[in-house]
């Protein structure tokens, strides 16, 4: 399955990725995005979360085929 | 060390200090990864991850990559409770070089790092000039925070950059010193791999459990009256290892360091030094850093030190660690002035704590999380 990883060190919160993938992504009380560094995502958002990384500012979100571990 | 303390110490044969230097390796090249894995040799550096397997990873990321591996020892040892890197690169400089070596050969690394607290640079740069190893070796000073001996931050300063932790999403097995597949390995673990290369699996495994052969170097202090570093037989009775220094009193000991967890002291008269043992509190040998509560201390107040010095060593990247961490510090600090004595602070303190583990590039947030949480359930009692 596809992973979303998201670089931790890259990210300043207060993103899109939140808006775009709202199934995976939530908002903590500091704006950075609720999520484990990384995250299997379904097939059915596969589109969005290509969206996501594209249009992250940062660079900080990624798609690989590995496992989250 | 002694030999006349038995057990757990029977012989120290990482800190024999009569010990030879030069004498010839009979063990070399890639056969070393079969005699690795025999022998069972874990990581000493914390993580405890076994060394064969990452030998063979780093051998398979050369050949995919077709680029010529890196290792680095790692004596960066950021933990201010831990001395046993810095004891051992002085006192055993060639055994950590004799395991650097064979890293070297069992991968076929044209390079050798050593990265070292900053007190043993002269000692071990004076054994690096007394050898003729086949792969040159550089002695670098390490950065001096807590979290600069976590790998990818040795990478970073290896490269010439802030030695700060970096994301992962590429391993340093795979992608390391300037994109070069790279072994990075606790120095205990390297002196480990200098006597297997000599002694051979068998002789490893005569100390140690079945399924935790050999002995680690702890370090202890806190409440005891000889604070030092000791080398001990992993499965030794807790109790035993902590006598090794003397306690003063039956107290609360923080094992496995800042990162850690406490274990009350009727656990620590159950427990043996072992994963397989502190596993079913919560702890882990870590890097053998053991500290003893003074009897009398708030274990409470004490942990919110530690949560706010940890707080402080934040390299100040990612977001949830540097917003998560003060508030524990700080959230914990309430708790144990007694100001949070309600239920409703501890749910807080397990609400941050939920918010700030696994959500950083590295684990600083994971073992700071850790540690509050094993001082809730030893010392969270009253509600
Ligand atoms: C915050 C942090 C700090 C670390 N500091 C050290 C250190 O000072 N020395 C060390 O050997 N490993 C340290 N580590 C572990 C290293 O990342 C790495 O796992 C280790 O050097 C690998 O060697 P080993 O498998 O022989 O233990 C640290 C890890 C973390 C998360
Ligand atoms: S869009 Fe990128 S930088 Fe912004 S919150 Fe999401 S991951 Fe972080
Ligand atoms: S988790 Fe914390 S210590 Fe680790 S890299 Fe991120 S900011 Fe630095």
């Amino acid at each position: 399955m596809t992973t979303l990883h998201l670089d931790w060190t890259r990210c300043r919160g207060r993103g899109g990725c939140v808006e775009l993938l709202p199934e995976l992504i939530g908002r903590d009380e500091w704006g950075y995005p609720l999520t484990a560094t990384d995250v299997p995502v379904p097939r059915a958002l596969r589109g969005a979360a290509e969206q996501a990384v594209r249009d992250c500012p940062r660079m900080a979100l990624q798609l690989s085929p590995r496992f989250a571990e | 060390m002694t030999a006349t303390l038995d057990p757990p110490v029977r012989t120290s044969p990482l800190l024999d200090a009569t010990r030879p230097p030069l004498r010839p390796v009979p063990l070399r090249g890639a056969a070393v990864i079969a005699e690795v894995a025999a022998a069972g040799l874990t990581g000493r550096g914390g993580a405890g991850f076994p060394m064969a397997r990452k030998l063979a990873a780093v051998n398979a990321a050369v050949t995919v990559t077709g680029r010529t591996p890196v290792v680095v020892g790692n004596g960066s040892e950021g933990e201010p409770a831990s001395s046993k890197d810095r004891v051992l690169l002085t006192t055993a400089p060639h055994l950590v070089l004799d395991g650097l070596a064979v890293a070297a050969d069992a991968v076929g690394a044209d390079r050798a790092h050593l990265v070292v607290t900053p007190a043993a640079v002269a000692a071990v740069r004076a054994a690096v000039a007394q050898r003729s190893d086949r792969v040159p070796v550089d002695v670098v000073a390490a950065g001096e925070h807590f979290v600069s001996g976590e790998e990818t931050a040795v990478v970073a300063g290896l490269e010439g950059r802030r030695a700060v932790p970096g994301d992962k999403f590429r391993r340093v097995v795979e992608s390391g010193v300037h994109g070069r597949p790279t072994l990075v390995q606790n120095v205990e673990t390297l002196a480990h791999l200098g006597l297997i290369a000599r002694s051979g699996a068998a002789w490893f495994r005569s100390r140690g459990t079945a399924a935790e052969p050999g002995t680690a170097l702890v370090t202890i202090s806190g409440a005891v009256a000889r604070p030092g570093v000791f080398e001990v037989d992993h499965g030794a009775p807790l109790r035993d290892v902590v006598g090794l220094a003397g306690p003063r009193g039956e107290t609360p000991v923080l094992v496995g360091g800042f990162h850690g967890a406490w274990l009350a002291p009727h656990e620590v008269a159950g427990a043996a030094f072992c994963r397989a043992s502190l596993g079913t509190f919560g702890a882990s040998p870590g890097a053998g850093v053991l500290i003893v509560l003074p009897a009398g201390a708030s274990g409470l107040a004490e942990t919110a030190r530690i949560t706010a010095y940890l707080a402080g060593q934040s390299a100040g990247q990612c977001g949830p660690c540097v917003n998560g961490l003060p508030r524990l510090a700080a959230e914990l600090g309430r708790v144990a002035a007694g100001h949070g004595s309600r239920p409703d602070d501890r749910a807080e303190l397990y609400r941050l704590a939920g918010l700030t583990e696994g959500r950083g590039a590295c684990h600083h947030p994971d073992g700071t999380v850790r540690l509050v949480g094993s001082a809730l359930r030893v010392f969270g009692a009253r509600s």
